[in-house]
C-alpha cells in the first residue's frame, strides 16, 4: 500500500518536474545565424601556412603523414634547387572524408606548417570534394604563429645565413681548440 | 426527417478539421516535446515552424510505396485504411456544440466503444500480414493489451453513464451543466483516461510500437503513405481520447462567457497537451507490468467505481 | 431504408460464404468479421441498436480478435493442410443441409404472409428488466459457467516456481 502510494506520487512529481520546463528557456543555439564561440586552439580544418616571409613552411619531411592515425595524408618531397636548397611538397593532399582531427600532424610538425583552425563548415554534397589539394590547403598567412621561421632558429647553414647567426643562437664552439 | 444539407456540412467541417488538427498536432507534439526537453523543435519552416507537417506530407507522399514480397499482400493495403476509418468513425458521434454533430446515435457511448474495438484489427492484422517476427511481437503484445484496456474503458466510463441516465452523449453532457462528472467519477476518469492512453498506445502504454525493442511494433514494414496514415490515426485516436474525455468527464461544451465550441476546443487542447507531457515525462512500462496493473489495480476501482456509482444512483432515487 | 437492408444482407451471405470457402484461415476469420459487421447493420436497421453495438463490441471486437489470435500462430504451414482437407466430399454433407434449409426458407417466401419490414424501438432496457427479472436464473447459470473457465484459465497459466514470481 504505501509503496503503491510512492509510486503514484513520484508519477505526479516527474509530471511536475516536466512541466516546470515550460517557463525556461531552451538550450539549443540556433547554428546559423547564431554562430557558437571557438576557441583558438579548436581543431577544425587543416591548413598549410607560409613563413613570415612569404615562403612555404612545409619542408615535406612527411613526418605528419605518419603520424595520421587515419592515413590520410599524403605528400611527394621535391627539390628545387635554384629557389632555395630545402625541399618543398609536390603534392600535399588531406582526405577530410577520413581525417578524425585529432591534431597529431600538428604535434608532429617541425615547422609549424600543419596546423589546425576553429573551422568546421566543410560540408560537401559529393565525397570526393572532401579530397583537399595542396593549393586549397595553402593559406598566404602565418596561421597561428605569427613570428617563427623554422630556418632562422635552427642552426642549419641556409643561403641567407651561416651556422650562428640565427635568432637566439650562439656562435658554434669550435672543437678543435681548448680556450672555452 | 433529415436535414441533408446541415448533415453533410457538419461531416464536412469535421471531417476536414478532424484531418488538418490530426496533421498539426504531429507539429504541436515536436513543439511542446521540445519545450518540455529545453529545446525549440521544429520552427523553421512557416511562422514558428508550423508547416512542418506540410513538409513532411509531402515528403511521406513521395516515398517510394513499398509492399514486401513476402507480406499478405491484401489484408497489408487494407489495414492502414482500418486506422483512420475507425477513428474518423468516432467522430461522428462526438458532439462538438449543441446541434454540431453528425449523428447523435441513442447508443453513442457503444458506438464509440465498437470503433475502438475494431480499431484493434489495425493492429492486429496489420502486424500479422507484414510477416515479420519484430511486427507480429508487436501485434500480439497490442492484443493482450487492446483487449484489456478495452474491458476497463467500457467499465469506467459506464459509471458516467449511470448518473447521466443515457448512453446518447448529447445528454451526457447536458446532465454535466452544473456539475462536471469529474468530481463524483474520479477513479471512472482516471480509469478511462488510462486505458485511452493504452488504446492510443500512447506513452507509458507504447509497448506495441516500442521503437526501442520491437523495431517499430506492427508498421515496422510500412513506408509511404501506409505508415502515413498509421501516423495519423495515431494522432487522430489522440484527439479521439480527449475530446471523449471532455465530453464523459469534463462538462463538453459547457462554460460562463465563451461561445461552445471554443470551450470543447480548449478542454481538448488541455488533455492532449497532458497526453503530450505524460510521453515527456514517463518511462514505457515493462509489459507484464502494464497487464498487472491493468487487471490487478484499474480493474478493482473501475468496477467498485461502478458499483458505488450505482448504489448511489439508486439510493437517490429511494 | 431497405435497398440499405439488401446491401447488407447481400453482403453478410456473400462474406460468410467466402468464410466456408477459403482455405486461408486468417482471410476467412476476417470475412467472418465483415460479415458480422453487416449483420449489426441489419440489427441496425430493424432499430435494435443496443443488439447492433453488442455485435461490434463483443463478437466483432473481442471473440474475433481472440480468434484470429489463435489461427495467426498457426503459421502458412496450416494453408496446406486445409487445401488437401478442402475435397469435393467433404462437401456432399454440408450441401445436402443446406439445400433442405433453403427449401424450407423458399417454402415459408413462397407460403406469403411475411411480415414486412418493421422498425422496433430500442428496448435494452425491456430486456435488462427481463434479464434480471424472469430469467436471472439463466443469468446465473451462465455466470456460473463463466466461473470454472475462469478458474480453469488460471490452474492451467500459474507459475510453477514460486521463486520466479515477480511483483
Amino acid at each position: 500500500m504505501m509503496n503503491t502510494w510512492i509510486y503514484a506520487r513520484n508519477l505526479v512529481v516527474g509530471l511536475w518536474i516536466v512541466f516546470k520546463r515550460t517557463f525556461t528557456k531552451p538550450v539549443t543555439v540556433q547554428y546559423p545565424e547564431e554562430q557558437p564561440y571557438l576557441p583558438p586552439r579548436w581543431r577544425g580544418r587543416i591548413v598549410l601556412t607560409r613563413d613570415p616571409d612569404g615562403e612555404e613552411r612545409c619542408v615535406a619531411c612527411y613526418l605528419c603523414s605518419a603520424a595520421c592515425p587515419v592515413d590520410c595524408i599524403s605528400l611527394q618531397a621535391a627539390d628545387n634547387p635554384e629557389a632555395h636548397e630545402r625541399r618543398y611538397p609536390a603534392f600535399f593532399r588531406i582526405n577530410f572524408s577520413r581525417c578524425i582531427y585529432c591534431g597529431m600532424c600538428e604535434e608532429a610538425c617541425p615547422t609549424n606548417a600543419i596546423q589546425l583552425i576553429p573551422d568546421f563548415e566543410q560540408s560537401e554534397y559529393a565525397r570526393r570534394n572532401l579530397v583537399y589539394e595542396k593549393e586549397d590547403l595553402l593559406i598566404s598567412g602565418t596561421g597561428k604563429y605569427h613570428d617563427y621561421n623554422f630556418y632562422r632558429m635552427a642552426g642549419v647553414r641556409t643561403r641567407d645565413k651561416d651556422k650562428g647567426q640565427g635568432e637566439h643562437e650562439l656562435p658554434p664552439v669550435d672543437v678543435k681548440s681548448l680556450m672555452p | 426527417m433529415i436535414d441533408w444539407s446541415h448533415t453533410a456540412l457538419t461531416i464536412a467541417v469535421i471531417l476536414g478539421s478532424c484531418l488538418t488538427l490530426a496533421g498539426m498536432l504531429i507539429w504541436v507534439e515536436r513543439r511542446l516535446l521540445g519545450m518540455w526537453q529545453e529545446r525549440y523543435g521544429p520552427n523553421r519552416l512557416g511562422p514558428g515552424g508550423c508547416l512542418q507537417s506540410l513538409a513532411d506530407m509531402i515528403k511521406i507522399f513521395t516515398k517510394e510505396d513499398w509492399i514486401p514480397p513476402f507480406a499478405d499482400k491484401a489484408v497489408f493495403v487494407i489495414t492502414p485504411a482500418i486506422v483512420v476509418i475507425t477513428a474518423l468513425m468516432s467522430f461522428a458521434v462526438i458532439p462538438i456544440a449543441p446541434n454540431f454533430v453528425v449523428a447523435d446515435l441513442n447508443v453513442g457511448v457503444l458506438f464509440f466503444l465498437a470503433m475502438s474495438s475494431l480499431a484493434a484489427y489495425s493492429v492486429i492484422i496489420g502486424g500479422w500480414a507484414s510477416n515479420n517476427k519484430f511486427a507480429f511481437l508487436g501485434s500480439l503484445r497490442a492484443i493482450a493489451q487492446l483487449l484489456s484496456y478495452e474491458v476497463f474503458m467500457g467499465v469506467s466510463l459506464m459509471g458516467a453513464v449511470i448518473l447521466a441516465g443515457s448512453f446518447k452523449l448529447s445528454d451526457i453532457v447536458n446532465a454535466q451543466q452544473h456539475q462536471w462528472f469529474v468530481i463524483p467519477q474520479f477513479l471512472g476518469f482516471l480509469g478511462f483516461f488510462m486505458a485511452g492512453l493504452a488504446e492510443a498506445h500512447r506513452t507509458p502504454f507504447d509497448m506495441p510500437e516500442a521503437e526501442a525493442e520491437l523495431v517499430a511494433g506492427y508498421h515496422s514494414e510500412y513506408s509511404g503513405m501506409k505508415f502515413g496514415m498509421f501516423f495519423v490515426g495515431e494522432y487522430l485516436s489522440i484527439l479521439l481520447l480527449s475530446a471523449m474525455t471532455v465530453i464523459l468527464f469534463f462538462g463538453g461544451w459547457h462554460g460562463p462567457w465563451l461561445p461552445p465550441v471554443v470551450w470543447f476546443g480548449l478542454k481538448m487542447f488541455g488533455f492532449i497537451a497532458l497526453i503530450i507531457l505524460i510521453r515527456a515525462a514517463w518511462p514505457r512500462y515493462r509489459f507484464d507490468q502494464l497487464l498487472s496493473f491493468g487487471w490487478k489495480v484499474v480493474m478493482p476501482l473501475a468496477l467498485i467505481n461502478l458499483l458505488v456509482t450505482g448504489g448511489v444512483v439508486l439510493w437517490r432515487a429511494g | 431504408m431497405e435497398i440499405l437492408f439488401y446491401i447488407a444482407a447481400a453482403v453478410t451471405v456473400l462474406a460468410t460464404l467466402r468464410v466456408i470457402t477459403h482455405v486461408h484461415a486468417v482471410h476467412a476469420l476476417l470475412y467472418l468479421v465483415v460479415a458480422l459487421i453487416a449483420l449489426s447493420l441489419i440489427f441496425y436497421l430493424f432499430g435494435a441498436q443496443f443488439a447492433a453495438a453488442l455485435e461490434i463490441i463483443i463478437y466483432g471486437g473481442a471473440i474475433m480478435v481472440l480468434f484470429i489470435f489463435v489461427v495467426m500462430l498457426l503459421g502458412p504451414l496450416a494453408v496446406e493442410q486445409e487445401r488437401t482437407w478442402f475435397s469435393l466430399s467433404a462437401w456432399v454433407g454440408p450441401s445436402i443441409l443446406a439445400l433442405v434449409l433453403l427449401g424450407e426458407v423458399g417454402y415459408l417466401i413462397a407460403s406469403g404472409d411475411h411480415p414486412t419490414m418493421a422498425v422496433a424501438e430500442p428496448r435494452q432496457k425491456a430486456i435488462s428488466i427481463a434479464l434480471y427479472g424472469p430469467y436471472i436464473i439463466g443469468v446465473e447459470l451462465a455466470s456460473m459457467l463463466l466461473l470454472p473457465g475462469l478458474i480453469g484459465a488460471y490452474h492451467l497459466g500459474r507459475r510453477l516456481s514460486s521463486e520466479a514470481r515477480s511483483c
